[in-house]
């Protein structure tokens, strides 16, 4: 019989069965559940719906919810949607709640989850968000589900899922300085496209993969989605142990998974990486895929550096490198994902310069933690393109309307070809600064 | 809730990739569907993120709504071409697309999340076809889908086409959707 691949075995293990085969239809134990501001509103009314009343969610240890989609506005029902984020907390006195105004607020949701410690090998997370694919680079199986699906699990504390197969992506080589995973992603989703992995989980293996930190690990996982995948998973080594365990707060056992030698994939593709050259995705499309050095010169009226996927203390480091001393030429927006990243903008330093300093000396503008523009959110939001204007950005959907105005255009790519580019006001090779 | 046998009404015409932020764009998400208020605003803003010319296809710039009512569209099925509902896990697109009034999607095939809300929250039920019906048919145009059989006549030209069987979430869809299923099948306990 041959072996289950990661994904797999981490599945049947949550259905108590000994092995699933792809295609297979199964319930399993939820480990975690996350919903946030936009979500977390219709989740609460299905749960109360069908429950009760009084009912109770299935273990108060295992619901997490973060607030993080439209937090800085003034919108009325927005801020309203928060309230019922924390009327359902006191009513089911919730211990892992990260509430808007309070030290405990984080942003972006899936961030906030690896940094807080609730993404754990082995484990089976779910999220009423499409980029909870995000925590697969953890080692665990991470999908995106809807309200109804949340609202059950809240009261059962199971789901029912179909077994995908396994498509797996091996990077050999090592990512030269100019290079980053949102390179190796929108290559891959350019490659197999915005459909190309639909039901199915996307596996990432190789010394290319295994150098990266969790930060860029996270990336490439949480991009899955784009290709229209299930799940993103990469299986656990001693990066992940210790990114794991020194935030591991909460003391949690969790037991590490690894698929199995003779895992049957269901298709493979090898990448080298020095043969990879910088990567950007054309509107309206994350699969539009052109290299950067095909569309050198093209004008640009904004730069937007954010997002779960692109607003990292590893995107900024990046984008740091090329901004520091320089002045930009376009709107250029800053927004780390979470206020831990916000703290290490202040404290970590570049040429005896902090991370902000340089962003604020090069004439860019720094936002909150939160999801901010990256799906557009109410109209006075931080970044928003309320035109149609062309902007490029590190996040991962350029679909119409996404950022904002439908007739707006976005190009996807890495903090270092959008900080190249924000520098000269039209779309620039990164590998230009590193002569 | 039990299935119909029948399905029948205009038809409203998209191409492919119709993501989550066409279907309802972020800036309307913060009504909250629990409140049935605010459940029908989300029937207002169906499809506002489709751009003009890929709206009502094969001319396009046709209105998924029309001036008797801004809520529920004139249009019962909507069939689109591949990958439809990409993007986002918002349940807050299949429930646009009910409170305005579609009762089925036709498509080649769906993105994942889509699906699983459409049929899980029981909003919609998500057609198959193994060929690209979208090219075939006109907005407009009146069909009659019928389940038993899994067909969908073309009543404005007389045309019949085959729908895919609805596989191994049929159970789901006939019990009415993932609360009523598990109740059936024993995973839940029925509510009193
Ligand atoms: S940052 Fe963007 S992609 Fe990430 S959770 Fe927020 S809206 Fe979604």
């Amino acid at each position: 019989m041959a072996g289950m691949t990661l994904t797999e075995k981490i599945l049947a293990k949550h259905a108590q069965r000994d092995r699933v085969a792809p295609g297979e239809n199964i319930w399993v134990d939820v480990d975690v559940l996350m919903t946030h501001d936009v979500c977390g509103p219709g989740t609460i009314g299905v749960f109360h719906k069908q429950f009760g009343k009084n009912a109770k969610v299935w273990d108060r240890d295992k619901v997490v919810i973060i607030p993080d989609h439209y937090i800085f506005t003034a919108d009325a029902m927005a801020n309203r949607n928060v309230d019922v984020l924390r009327a359902f907390v006191k009513e089911q006195n919730l211990p892992h709640f990260y509430d808007v105004g309070t030290d405990r607020y984080k942003g972006v949701c899936h961030i906030a989850l690896a940094e807080e410690g609730h993404t754990r090998p082995g484990e089976v997370l779910l999220g009423t968000d499409s980029h909870t694919c995000n925590a697969g680079a953890f080692g665990e199986f991470a999908t995106g589900i809807g309200n109804t699906d949340a609202g059950f699990v809240m009261g059962t504390g199971k789901l029912w899922l179909k077994t995908p197969p396994t498509m797996r992506f091996v990077f050999h080589g090592e990512l030269p300085p100019w290079l980053m995973a949102k390179d190796m992603i929108l290559s891959v989703i350019g490659d197999i496209g915005c459909d190309g992995a639909t039901y199915k989980a996307m596996e990432f293996d190789g010394p290319g993969v295994y150098s990266l930190n969790m930060e860029e690990r996270m990336t490439l996982c949480n991009m899955v989605i784009e290709a229209g995948g299930k799940n993103g998973v990469i299986a656990p080594d001693q990066v992940t142990l210790d990114y794991v365990n020194a935030r591991n707060k909460l003391g949690k056992k969790y037991e590490v998974v690894k698929g199995d030698p003779d895992a049957t994939f269901e298709f493979e593709k090898v990448y080298d990486l020095a043969k990879l050259k910088p990567v950007i995705a054309k509107p309206h499309s994350p699969d539009n895929k052109a290299f950067v050095d095909e569309l050198v010169g093209m004008r640009l009226d904004r730069a937007y550096i954010g997002s779960c996927t692109g607003g990292k203390i590893t995107d900024f480091r990046a984008a740091a490198k090329i901004l520091n001393g320089n002045t930009v030429k376009i709107d250029t927006f800053i927004v780390p994902a979470t206020t831990e990243i916000a703290k290490n903008l202040k404290t970590e330093t570049l040429d005896g310069k902090t991370l902000e300093q340089v962003f604020l000396n090069a004439g860019a503008k720094i936002g909150e933690a939160s999801c901010a523009a990256c799906l557009g959110g109410p109209a006075d939001t931080f970044g928003r393109l309320n035109s149609a204007i062309r902007c490029i950005s590190t996040t991962n959907r350029n679909f119409p309307g996404r950022m904002g105005n439908k007739e707006a255009e976005v190009f996807l790519a890495s903090p270092l070809t959008v900080a190249a580019s924000a520098l000269n006001g039209f779309i620039t090779d990164p590998r230009e600064y590193f002569a | 809730m039990s299935l119909p046998e029948i399905i029948r009404g205009k038809v409203y015409i998209l191409g492919d990739n119709v993501d989550t932020d066409q279907i309802i764009p972020a800036q309307y998400l913060t009504y909250n569907p629990a409140i049935p208020e605010e459940y029908r605003q989300f029937g207002k803003y169906a499809l506002i993120g489709v751009p003009g010319a890929q709206g009502g296809l094969p001319k396009g710039h046709i209105p998924f709504h029309d001036a008797t009512d801004d809520f529920v569209s004139p249009y019962t099925i909507l069939i689109g071409g591949k990958n439809f509902g990409c993007g986002s896990s918002r349940e807050h697109a299949p429930i646009a697309l009910n409170a305005a009034g579609i009762k089925a999607v036709i498509a080649e095939f769906y993105a994942r999340i889509f699906f699983r809300n459409a049929v899980n929250g029981g909003y919609l039920i998500p057609f198959e076809t193994p060929f690209r019906l979208c090219d075939k048919v006109c907005t407009g145009d009146m069909l009659r889908i019928e389940l038993a059989s899994s067909t969908v006549v073309n009543e404005t030209t007389g045309e019949v086409f085959h729908l895919r069987p609805l596989g191994d979430v049929a159970p789901i869809i006939e019990a009415g959707g993932l609360f009523p299923y598990a109740e059936k099948t024993g995973m839940l306990s029925p509510k009193s």
